[in-house]
């Protein structure tokens, strides 16, 4: 039976889309796109009976809360929406992504286009940037996961981002992807391809929100490019809303001497998950991921991390902590790989959780191949409650319970905060945490 | 101020005190001395509303209220402060951090106004100087790392901060040198006055020679067994708590 999005339904939806195309359809993009759907149709849209999805059955949910009209929203929105979710002190040059659509008004272009290489992915193919055709579901191939290649074949919309060699980008890149549910579902594809030129320095952030009553299902790709002693600070921050259903794919390729940080921030979702997948390709690179989840009601984050450790002499950190209220689930599976000739590799990976309430979850798998002998490895995951100790100890000094609460697992959050280096991205956070621990959250 | 009135409490159903009498009065210092597993530090955690424990009958009258009636953070902003046994270690927060949130509750608590951070600060710097204490242990992670002797001068420290009414210092003394017990007495000693009580529990006579009581109770098994002045402590010190195991049989 043809459903939204199985084999069977996305088949339908492609070979309609791809009538209305005309010219496009003989693009090297589409020739992507197209090839992409090839590779799709092979494995389909996965469910829980795959491994890898097992505690995070997007099949149904997108199933059951999407329809055919949610494809094609309106990108109509409110100035008073757009400026509820961005980051006031900030300043940063603006990508907004409206329902899935670039929109260039809103954002930063010129100014942008102006420091850096700036363009629309299908802008890129047209001009045959090199960078972006060597490069661009190279990271994140069809192969490499299902949403994935669905995301490969049906984007339509993407920047490309080029900082040259030796560029240091005078303020971070701010993307904005809004989902405006007012008037119903909203679907969308993304793909954007950043490519840090040989030591170059820069910062992304990413930031989801879904706006109104109705459900937004995101399937987003972001490729990464790290190259020679580049640096980049890379961060993804994803709202609250119980009608989010969230699928990012982030890969990053890293070169020597390069170095790469992550930190994703989430504050829940209908379904939210995450695969961040770093190649360390080449030796004395460093790679550093941290993660926060802070969930409620019926929430689910699943984060996937993967370091494929290549080459010798390369460290990856890996630290995500977790707090669950309700009846949220959480799931962390982070993969280290330490291929044969990776000898002289540091890899430390932590998971670190905190329930508060009987009915919250958390699946935690740390997962380890190592095929290199010479190698420093270590992981660990623990999962407590608040500390009645340190909770009795804050009362005693007059302190009510929900503030000793509240300040306990603000420390614990910290841990992941502080090493955000942006100062106003840092105390936006701090200000959203503290916010959300002294309500309740 | 304080009047317990044969005060029974347990832990997992098993008795730890068996009917406590004591009235502390404003201005006083008391003893409280015992052998291990006497019951001593089950008295001060009952008094500061550790939770685990279970009071199964008496009372505990705090200036004319009920004081088991009252959640720990109600009795410390009534004034009750525990100087704890074992300071717990929370990473992340630091004492200024979490004291300024403290005070500020207990002052609204009192009707005051909140304090501004210049006002607090300044607190901070006269206080720390009584207990001898280098601010950069006030801006770490709270007692995390804290040598035996820090973790209780920033007890002291923060009895200083908050200026309670019945301060109850739990085997304040155990683990400390005698230069930190110098230091940690001095501080007691200096808060000490004719409006606030202190109730020092300890195992050794040594601490009441710098903090010196105007009463001594010994504790056993749950009981206070006997009373009495100063003298009573060294005494103790002297023949050692089996003449009491004994006199306690009869």
């Amino acid at each position: 039976m043809p459903e939204l999005y199985n084999k069977e339904g996305l088949k339908a939806r492609f070979d309609n889309w791809e009538k209305q195309l005309n010219g496009e359809k003989s693009s090297d993009f589409h020739s992507f796109r197209k090839e992409s759907f090839d590779s799709y149709l092979k494995v389909g849209t996965p469910s829980r009976k795959n491994e890898e999805y097992k505690y995070t059955g997007l099949d149904k949910v997108i199933e059951k809360n999407f329809t055919e009209d949610d494809w094609n929203r309106s990108v109509e929105i409110s100035d008073q929406a757009v400026k509820d979710r961005i980051i006031q002190d900030l300043d940063a040059y603006s990508i907004f992504f409206i329902n899935g659509i670039l929109n260039k008004e809103l954002s930063h272009w010129d100014e942008l286009s102006k420091e850096i290489n700036l363009m629309t992915v299908k802008e890129a193919f047209e001009a045959n940037e090199k960078d972006c055709i060597e490069n661009f579901g190279k990271h994140a191939t069809p192969e490499s996961d299902p949403f994935t290649a669905i995301n490969d074949s049906l984007t339509n919309e993407g920047i490309y981002i080029n900082i040259k060699k030796g560029q240091i980008l005078s303020k971070p890149v701010m993307i904005y992807y809004l989902n405006y549910t007012e008037e119903g579902g909203v679907i969308t594809h993304p793909h954007n391809l950043f490519v840090f030129g040989e030591n170059s320095q820069g910062e992304v952030i990413e930031k989801f929100d879904t706006i109104g009553e109705n459900h937004s299902l995101s399937n987003i790709v972001s490729e990464i490019v790290v190259n020679r002693s580049a640096v980049v600070k890379y961060y993804k921050i994803q709202s609250e809303h119980n009608g989010n259903v969230h699928v990012g794919n982030t890969q990053v390729w890293q070169d020597e001497r390069s170095n790469f940080t992550s930190t994703t921030l989430s504050f829940g979702g209908m379904m939210v998950r995450n695969n961040l997948n770093i190649t360390l390709d080449a030796s004395h690179c460093e790679a550093n991921m941290y993660g926060l989840s802070l969930l409620k009601d019926n929430h689910h984050v699943d984060h996937h991390t993967t370091v494929d450790h290549r080459k010798p002499h390369a460290d990856s950190n890996e630290l995500y902590k977790g707090v669950f209220d309700d009846k949220s689930t959480g799931v962390f599976n982070g993969k280290i790989f330490v291929r044969q000739d990776a000898q002289k590799t540091n890899a430390f990976q932590s998971n670190r959780n905190v329930l508060l309430s009987e009915d919250a979850t958390i699946n935690t798998k740390p997962q380890l191949e190592i095929w290199a002998d010479d190698v420093k490895c270590s992981h660990g995951a623990t999962t407590g409650q608040i500390d009645p100790e340190q909770l009795f100890y804050l009362r005693s000094r007059g302190m009510d319970k929900q503030s000793a609460r509240a300040l306990l697992l603000y420390a614990f959050a910290m841990d992941i905060v502080e090493h955000i280096g942006n100062e106003q991205v840092r105390n936006y956070l701090e200000n959203l945490i503290s916010e959300r621990l002294h309500k309740n959250f | 101020m304080l009047k317990i009135e044969d005060l029974k409490a347990s832990i997992e159903g098993k008795e730890i005190l068996k009917g406590i009498n004591l009235e502390v009065k404003a201005g006083e210092v008391h003893a409280i001395m015992g052998p291990n597993g006497s019951g001593k530090s089950t008295l001060a955690s009952v008094l500061a509303g550790r939770d685990e424990y279970e009071v199964t009958s008496g009372s505990v009258s705090y200036n004319g209220e009920d004081l088991l009636d009252m959640d720990p953070e109600e009795r410390a902003r009534e004034g009750v402060f525990l100087a704890f046994q074992y300071p717990v270690e929370i990473p992340g927060v630091s004492t200024t951090n979490f004291l300024k949130t403290s005070i500020n509750q207990i002052r609204e608590h009192r009707g005051q106004d909140p304090l501004d951070a210049v006002s607090f600060l300044s607190r901070v710097k006269e206080k720390m100087k009584l207990v001898e204490m280098d601010q950069s242990l006030l801006s770490r992670a709270l007692n995390e790392g804290f040598s035996g002797g820090e973790k209780k001068r920033n007890e002291v420290f923060q009895m200083a901060m908050l200026e309670p009414k019945l301060k109850i210092l739990d085997e304040t003394d155990s683990g400390l040198d005698i230069d930190a017990l110098r230091i940690v007495a001095n501080g007691v000693n200096k808060l000490r006055n004719e409006d606030n009580a202190t109730i020092v529990v300890t195992h050794y006579q040594r601490l009441l020679e710098y903090i010196v009581p105007d009463y001594v109770h010994v504790l056993y098994n749950g009981r206070i067994v006997k009373s009495g002045t100063k003298d009573l402590a060294l005494e103790l010190e002297e023949k050692g708590y089996d003449w009491i195991k004994a006199e306690a049989a009869v």
